[in-house]
């Protein structure tokens, strides 16, 4: 990525010394500066009636957005860190000038880990408040409870969680990865490098880990040779995994393929440990733990599993660097980064490229303008806008280690096509 | 399923699975035991019993961080610490909670299950605002760490002993306590006629203080318990309420004695068809095998004859 932050370009360098500035600076200095910014942006702000033709919220020098997850209930603990990104992403791009001349304003709501109260929320933003884009969303049964809204009313929404796929919306932006995305470059690379022919499938009983595994057992199958030794879901906050530990120390598979999620991740993960399977000789590839989940579980009953993401908050490059330095500064030296977080830190910036290509902030033109975006700066590196309104990203492999940090082990040499819609995988 | 093993590995199997069921009846003794004495014997729907295991679970994380950072010689013992200190201050909450709330309702059981609904979720958002909406991970001593090889396949979970050996050692301290003491003999007889018992000079405001603290203190040993085997985080302890209550009501409400059976029957059902079933579908199994057995015996599998 280095060949992106030469001299001679001007979005990275200046976007590079406000990073620094906010690195340096208390945050009032920082806010004149930002002030300044955006009066010298304003000069050649485009008028709002050319931009804004539909009667968004957006005035002169503000517009708004929607900032929609759960901050309270079970979710809150997932959807934090997607908010502290959004919110990092909004304060950076206000620091460089804003949207079109405008800073951006957020209106947060709570969606309270409750799919109605997500519709709701949703309506709200979009009737009463006319915001102009929401970042919002984290379960798939919330983006499920939205989406009719977003599309009756014409909204923007940017998804941040990877998911199961199935679903293509001109509303949405889906910045996280789709199934096929993160479930295949892992599977190619643990058959490959681990020689793995039998799998063991488990996860929580809900739909994204139940299309995961149906996308996973093709794929190992049909295309790796494989076999299936075993596929198993509990309900999701299951505590007590001693018998399925029985079972896989039984059928000794090459893998342990896991969609295990919430509070029963870190109950599963403990007890393997206390049950002597050492993820150091066992393989376990996991296609649900990030750092923020290892937060829960400790690094010493994880470490040694493979997880697969398109983002570790490990990556090492400048774009990343960057972001991690900027959210710590903003939100603490302990927080820990995981991918949808990363992916939740996309969301305003895509929107902010989107604008400014389409010169409008009308959700149409947005819509029409997405496919094509480009985002050099991204933490993940690079990602792309494919007109199916996925990105185009690439896969990694981390190893767990103590520290809760993951080692990267393997990276795809492409960007990966998203496709919502995979044949012969449904 | 079986043909391929030979006959050492499928018996060593099944010696671990019995384990595992073992280990599973310890945890729901050790869930069920607290609100046992709270619904039991006091009557009280205490739906915010596993908001009082969480308080004990961060005791413990806290008193973690506590010995790592300034007593770290003697980290590997500080979880017998902990546990004192989650009982205290889980049975301290208890205490408060019976004061300010349950001593007003103890005529209208029903209001109590919206009471003490309500207060799981202010104590939920009361501990995401306090420790924060994230999980926090709590550091064991090695000690309790791994497992012990019996044979080259048999292993035996260290922390399962573990828990194992607290559910023996709070189960005799409590059936102790309740049929053995003086203290126990005034709390049966304040369950049995409160009036009654009150005239022949019971405290019954103390009893029912000591009693309903009593009861959290030990949710709060067996959440600290559980940070060895589960999650600790705001809404962890909604994972053990529907289990706890099941187990509770099973057993017959008012029987110690009916507890531990239902424990039994509902760990050896639950881990046995896991094993031969998928996770979710042993579940529903689990659950219909019990209302069954509720619809034809509705008081419970054992029942304390009580005249009223």
């Amino acid at each position: 990525m280095s060949s992106h932050n030469d001299g001679s370009d001007n979005f990275s360098s200046t976007r590079r010394r406000l990073l620094k500035g906010l690195a340096a600076l208390p945050a009032a200095p920082l806010l004149s500066s930002t002030a300044l910014f955006s009066s010298q942006a304003f000069a050649q702000a485009p008028a709002t009636s050319a931009v804004n033709t539909t009667g968004l919220a957006v005035t002169d020098t503000e517009v708004t957005v929607g900032i929609l997850h759960s901050v309270t209930g079970t979710m809150a603990i997932s959807e934090t860190g997607s908010v502290q990104a959004e919110k990092l992403a909004i304060e950076q791009i206000n620091a460089m000038g804003g949207v079109l001349g405008r800073k951006i304003k957020f209106i947060q709501e709570d969606g309270a880990s409750d799919w109605p109260t997500f519709a709701e929320k949703a309506k709200k933003l979009l009737v009463n408040d006319k915001v102009a884009a929401v970042m919002g969303c984290w379960t798939s049964a919330s983006r499920k409870a939205v989406l009719p809204v977003f599309e009756q009313y014409n909204g923007m929404l940017y998804y941040p969680t990877f998911y199961e796929g199935l679903e293509q919306s001109k509303n949405v932006i889906y910045t996280g990865q789709e199934a096929t995305q993160q479930i295949l470059a892992g599977l190619d690379w643990v058959n490959k490098t681990k020689g793995a022919k039998s799998f063991y499938l488990i996860g929580s009983d809900y739909i994204w880990p139940r299309t995961s595994m149906k996308i996973a057992r093709k794929h190992i199958e049909a295309h790796l040779g494989g076999k299936v030794a075993g596929e198993e879901y509990f309900p999701l906050g299951h505590t007590q995994f001693n018998s399925v530990i029985n079972k896989i120390k039984l059928t000794k598979p090459d893998v342990i393929y896991c969609a295990v999620v919430g509070g029963s991740n870190v109950a599963f993960y403990k007890q393997l440990k206390a049950a002597g399977i050492d993820l150091n000789k066992q393989t376990l590839l996991t296609i649900s733990v990030t750092e923020d989940e290892i937060d829960g579980i400790g690094g010493d009953n994880i470490a040694g599993a493979y997880s697969c993401m398109k983002y570790f908050q490990s990556l090492d490059n400048p774009n990343n660097k960057d972001f991690v330095a900027a959210f710590k500064k903003m939100w603490g030296e302990k927080t820990v980064i995981g991918d949808v977080t990363q992916a939740a830190y996309l969301g305003p910036w895509l929107w902010k490229m989107t604008v400014e290509k389409a010169g409008s902030f009308d959700v149409d033109k947005i819509a029409e303008a997405s496919p094509g975006i480009e985002f050099t700066k991204a933490p993940e590196g690079y990602v792309k806008i494919h007109p199916n309104h996925h990105l185009w990203s690439k896969t990694r492999v981390g190893q767990a280690q103590l520290d809760g940090q993951f080692k990267v082990v393997f990276e795809t040499p492409d960007l990966i096509e998203p496709d919502p819609f995979p044949k012969g995988y449904q | 399923m079986f043909s391929d093993y030979s006959l050492a590995e499928l018996s060593s199997i099944f010696m671990m699975q019995g384990f595992a069921g073992l280990i599973l009846f310890s945890v729901f003794v050790l869930m069920a035991l607290g609100l046992a004495i709270i619904f039991g014997q006091m009557g009280v729907i205490n739906m915010a019993h596993g908001e009082f295991m969480i308080l004990g679970a961060y005791v413990t994380y806290f008193t973690s961080q506590f010995f790592l950072n300034y007593l770290p010689s003697l980290f590997g013992i500080y979880f017998f610490i902990a546990m004192i200190l989650a009982f205290l201050a889980s049975g301290a909450l208890g205490m408060a909670t019976e004061w300010l709330m349950i001593r007003h309702l103890y005529k209208r059981p029903l209001d109590t299950l919206l009471a003490t609904w309500g207060l799981s979720l202010i104590l939920q958002q009361v501990y995401r605002s306090v420790f924060g909406p994230r999980e926090v991970g709590v550091e064991l001593p090695s000690w309790m760490m791994g497992s012990l090889p019996v044979t080259d396949v048999v292993e035996v979970q260290i922390n399962g002993l573990f828990v194992m050996g607290l559910t023996i050692a709070i189960t005799v301290a409590v059936a102790l306590l309740m049929y053995k003491s003086s203290w126990g003999k005034q709390v049966r007889a304040v369950v049995q006629n409160r009036v009654m018992a009150g005239a022949v000079g019971i405290n019954t405001e103390k009893v029912d203080r000591y009693t309903f603290g009593l009861g959290c203190g030990i949710a709060g040993v067996a959440g600290s318990a559980f940070t060895m085997i589960g999650s600790t985080g705001p809404t962890s302890g909604q994972l053990y309420i529907v289990d706890t209550f099941l187990v509770v009501v099973f057993g017959g409400a008012q029987s110690l004695l009916g507890t531990i059976a239902s424990a039994f029957t509902i760990s050896q059902a639950q881990s046995t068809l896991e094993f031969f079933l998928s996770g979710s579908m042993a579940k529903v199994l689990t659950l219909i095998g019990v209302v069954v057995i509720l619809m034809l015996r509705p008081q419970g599998l054992f029942v304390i004859k009580v005249r009223r």
